[in-house]
């Protein structure tokens, strides 16, 4: 295994007993905040912003679309998931964009790779060695954009040759990248650990299970590390749990409470910052169309992405919808890709940051450099 | 013999619980672990202020004492304990009245689960007292091992201990469960199996936690005289007989049948623990002095009872002791406790060779245990290099404590590591105890806890520690390439230390 796949899987790691989300920080001069929330694991696009207009919707989904259906109307197509309260309301207030059937230019279905691609901005897995996020710390005023660390380890979305310090928001030791890869070193030659120790490594991350309290403690550590004058401006915060192949309806129901009690506390914790604040959640990829036999879904493609903040114009689901009949399907299977997240996210970066777009894109998604970026995502 | 280097790592890692700083390597392994089975000392400093059985009982019988009171003062109506905290098996006073008492006695509802504040108050208390005894026996524990120059006696006393697995889940065994090792297995731990056998079965935490304390025989005076008012539900409970058969002697599926269970159920009607056994039995018992093992004849089953092919005299207490004596030399019994200790000190799938010579030891020797120890020092499959165990959490938080040279560990930080780690303390949840074998300890995740408790040992491990020299005398001759170079390269001299930890070396015994 070599260093950089490494990482990858080290990156994710929760803590101790459980999942805890993680936050990267980085600084940069500039008014404007920016904070991603990754999901890993697959969340699936479809049972948070519900396509219940979709005549072949329920027909696929069954039981696993009953939340959803009942959710918070968001117009003649969508719903969303009703666990997302907080989510609802600030969409009510023009303050969250939802964007579906969208996906990065990954097409398989590994989460690790996908992840890679998500986070690097690259065409594939591995092509890019530093991440989308850290380029940007290059394209904004960047005159005192020293790192401040919070987190164990830096997510692949923030790694690259600009510094990004990270704060561990919590007190349980985690293991550091150093010393993960020193013991995937020192278990090379026993059979049986090094298979153990493999696999700790890239299951640690599904496995978990974000949960409310640490959730909403942990959008307010970081919305006391964003809102300072002299704080942070541009943060990750990774979430794990989503890879809901069995027992979907209460998995995702306990996951979205905790996202959205995340969001809240971020919103509540900002205050007046709100206001020049870009929050941006996205996925790997998305899930399947149909339920499968477990009473969950598996790893699909085409899902959803959110912006929210004071300046999104929200209030509205982005979509250009390819319909969930049979034919429409991306390989005979997955929601079909419509949208290049790599557009959505360039596009709003670009706007929020006041950076001409045809500079992002080539820096933040090379391979999509000639992509134009989504326009009129923030009220300008 | 010449010995070699790597004996020396196999005595002190796979029967001991690993070397401390300072300490010497024996020069002869197989005399070193002899020794100890006449070195050995049940009685320890360390043990001085920790609570007795007989204190923990007092406690219990003053906080049902509390209840009683609370109740016959109107402060509560009757609250059905969750089973899982409060003994579902064994009735507090008031149900106990329910089956016994006149009707009158019962408060007129029993449908809300209300609890004052006085009686949450009263709970709350006696869980944080057992909580405390709970947690002082376990780093007694802890500290024994530690302290102790004879680690292999050390390791019978936790074998031995997981073999008469109690589990501290109810109320009563939080406080209880600790104490049955401390007094029933450390002093008969290099005596005979029998001696062991009836301690742990006369002791109040597996009376109470098998559920002894309420069986009744239905033919004994009290059964019926509670046959006559219609109270059929009071009779036998099998629990503590069926698991004497099938987990702390003969072994499953050796041969006994549902009716041998059921003699044997029968033959132990009586057996009960003073002041606190609750059931219909408990108010023959003496509530001045909880905790006692007791034989209360009113209880007791009469007649001959038929059990293996052999027919038991009637006679009250002997009874069941002629049953208990003659299942600890039985041959099944010799060939499960063989086969158990080969596990755990050669292979998960022992060798039938040395479990053979084991239950020759047992049955040559009518049970004695140092006899069936000096046969296992003498097993050369015992003495394979590769070593095959995989440490359990308890086994490598001790033997990591002991490298680093720590002599005494805190209650709290005893208990909150091995819940960690995935193994809490007298704990297992189930009588058969906590599983010997690679696959229950092995996992992806336990692995990645072990690695961040390693670097929290390392971060406190003492200035001046060398992962390199530590190694050395950890695993003599057995060291090898890959780790030298790691503790070699490490970026520190506290990184060498969690690597050391985390080391296959160390992983294994």
């Amino acid at each position: 295994m070599d260093r950089r796949s490494f990482l990858r899987g080290a990156g994710t790691l929760g803590v101790l007993g459980g999942f805890a989300p993680r936050l990267a920080f980085a600084k940069a001069a500039t008014a404007k905040r920016f904070v991603f929330i990754i999901q890993r694991g697959a969340a699936d696009g479809m049972g948070i912003v519900g396509p219940v207009g979709d005549p072949a919707f329920i027909g696929a989904r069954g039981d696993l679309a009953a939340d959803v259906a009942q959710g918070t109307k968001l117009d003649a197509m969508f719903a969303l998931h009703p666990a997302m309260t907080a989510t609802a309301s600030l969409y009510a207030q023009g303050q969250a964009l939802f964007a579906h059937a969208i996906a990065s230019p990954y097409r398989d279905r590994s989460h690790f790779d996908g992840q890679n691609v998500l986070e690097t901005g690259g065409a594939s897995a591995y092509q890019l060695r530093d991440g989308w996020m850290n380029r940007l710390l290059g394209l904004v005023p960047a005159e005192d954009a020293h790192a401040i660390a919070v987190a164990a380890t830096v997510p692949m979305a923030l790694r690259g040759k600009r510094e990004v310090a990270s704060y561990a928001p919590s007190s349980l030791p985690h293991a550091s990248d150093d010393m993960l890869a020193r013991v995937t070193q020192l278990y090379q030659g026993d059979a049986q650990l090094h298979a153990l120790w493999d696999e700790a490594l890239s299951t640690r991350q599904l496995t978990g299970d974000l949960n409310a309290k640490d959730a909403r403690n942990t959008g307010a550590l970081a919305a006391r590390l964003l809102a300072p004058a002299n704080g942070a401006r541009i943060a990750t915060i990774e979430t794990g749990g989503w890879d809901t192949h069995a027992g979907q309806r209460g998995r995702l129901t306990q996951q979205l409470k905790a996202l959205d009690a995340m969001i809240g506390a971020l919103h509540a914790g900002l205050g007046p910052v709100w206001n020049d604040t870009l929050v941006l959640v996205a996925t790997e990829f998305g899930r399947t169309v149909a339920a499968n036999g477990t009473g969950g879904t598996d790893h699909g493609t085409g899902t959803a992405a959110m912006l929210m903040g004071g300046a999104v114009k929200g209030g509205r689901v982005l979509a250009d919808w390819p319909g969930l009949a049979q034919a429409s399907l991306f390989e005979n299977r997955d929601l079909k890709p419509t949208t290049p997240l790599d557009a959505f996210i360039g596009g709003a970066v670009a706007s929020h940051f006041s950076v001409d777009p045809s500079r992002t894109m080539p820096a933040l998604f090379p391979s999509s450099a000639r992509t134009a970026a989504l326009e009129g995502l923030l009220r300008a | 013999m010449s010995v070699s280097v790597s004996q020396i790592a196999i005595a002190l890692n796979r029967f001991g619980l690993g070397t401390r700083p300072g300490d010497a390597a024996p020069d002869d392994p197989r005399g070193w672990l002899e020794e100890q089975i006449v070195q050995y000392q049940s009685g320890s400093p360390l043990l001085a202020s920790v609570p007795t059985s007989v204190a923990v009982a007092a406690d219990i019988r003053d906080y049902r004492e509390e209840q009683r009171l609370m109740r016959m003062q109107g402060m509560a109506k009757p609250t059905p304990m969750p089973a899982a905290t409060m003994a579902a098996a064994n009735p507090a006073p008031p149900a106990a009245a329910t089956m016994a008492g006149p009707p009158a006695m019962q408060p007129p509802t029993t449908a809300a689960t209300t609890v004052r504040p006085e009686m949450q108050e009263a709970r709350q208390a006696a869980r944080r007292l057992a909580k405390d005894d709970y947690a002082t026996l376990a780093a007694a524990r802890a500290n024994l091992a530690l302290a102790s120059d004879t680690p292999f006696a050390e390791r019978l006393v936790h074998f031995w201990s997981n073999h008469f697995a109690v589990s501290a889940d109810k109320l009563e065994l939080v406080g209880l469960a600790g104490t049955l090792e401390m007094e029933a297995i450390r002093p008969n731990v290099m005596g005979r199996f029998s001696d062991m056998l009836f301690a742990v079965e006369r002791h109040p935490a597996m009376l109470l936690y098998l559920d002894q304390s309420v069986s009744i025989g239905p033919g004994s005076p009290l059964g019926q005289r509670l046959a006559a008012r219609g109270k059929a539900k009071a009779g036998l409970n099998e629990n503590l007989a069926r698991e004497i058969m099938e987990l702390h002697t003969l072994g499953v599926r050796t041969g006994y049948t549902q009716a041998d269970v059921t003699e044997f159920a029968r033959a132990m009607t009586g057996w009960t623990v003073s002041g606190i056994g609750g059931g219909p039995g408990g108010r023959f018992s003496d509530p001045l002095t909880p905790g006692g093992f007791m034989f209360v004849d009113q209880v007791h089953e009469p007649g001959p009872r038929h059990i293996l092919g052999k027919t038991y005299a009637a006679g009250g207490r002997a009874q069941a002791e002629a049953v208990l004596s003659d299942l600890s030399v039985h041959p099944a019994t010799a060939r499960h406790l063989a086969t158990k200790l080969a596990r755990h000190f050669i292979a998960d799938a022992p060798p039938p060779s040395a479990v053979a010579r084991l239950e020759t030891a047992f049955l040559r020797s009518g049970g004695d245990l140092p006899t069936v120890y000096r046969a296992l020092i003498a097993s050369p499959e015992a003495w394979a290099t590769q070593p095959a165990k995989f440490k359990t959490p308890w086994e490598w938080s001790v033997s990591a404590w002991r490298a680093l040279g720590t002599r005494t560990v805190q209650p709290g930080a005893v208990q909150g590591l091995l819940d960690q780690l995935g193994q809490p303390m007298w704990k297992p949840g189930q009588p058969i105890g906590y599983d010997d074998t690679a696959p229950s300890w092995a996992g992806p995740d336990a692995i990645l806890r072990r690695v961040e408790a390693a670097q929290r040992f390392a971060a406190a491990a003492p200035a001046g520690t060398d992962a390199r020299a530590l190694a050395a005398q950890m695993f003599p001759g057995m060291l090898s390439p890959a780790t030298a170079q790691a503790l070699q390269r490490a970026e520190s001299p506290n990184q060498a230390i969690a690597l050391l930890l985390v080391s296959p070396e160390m992983m294994r015994r």
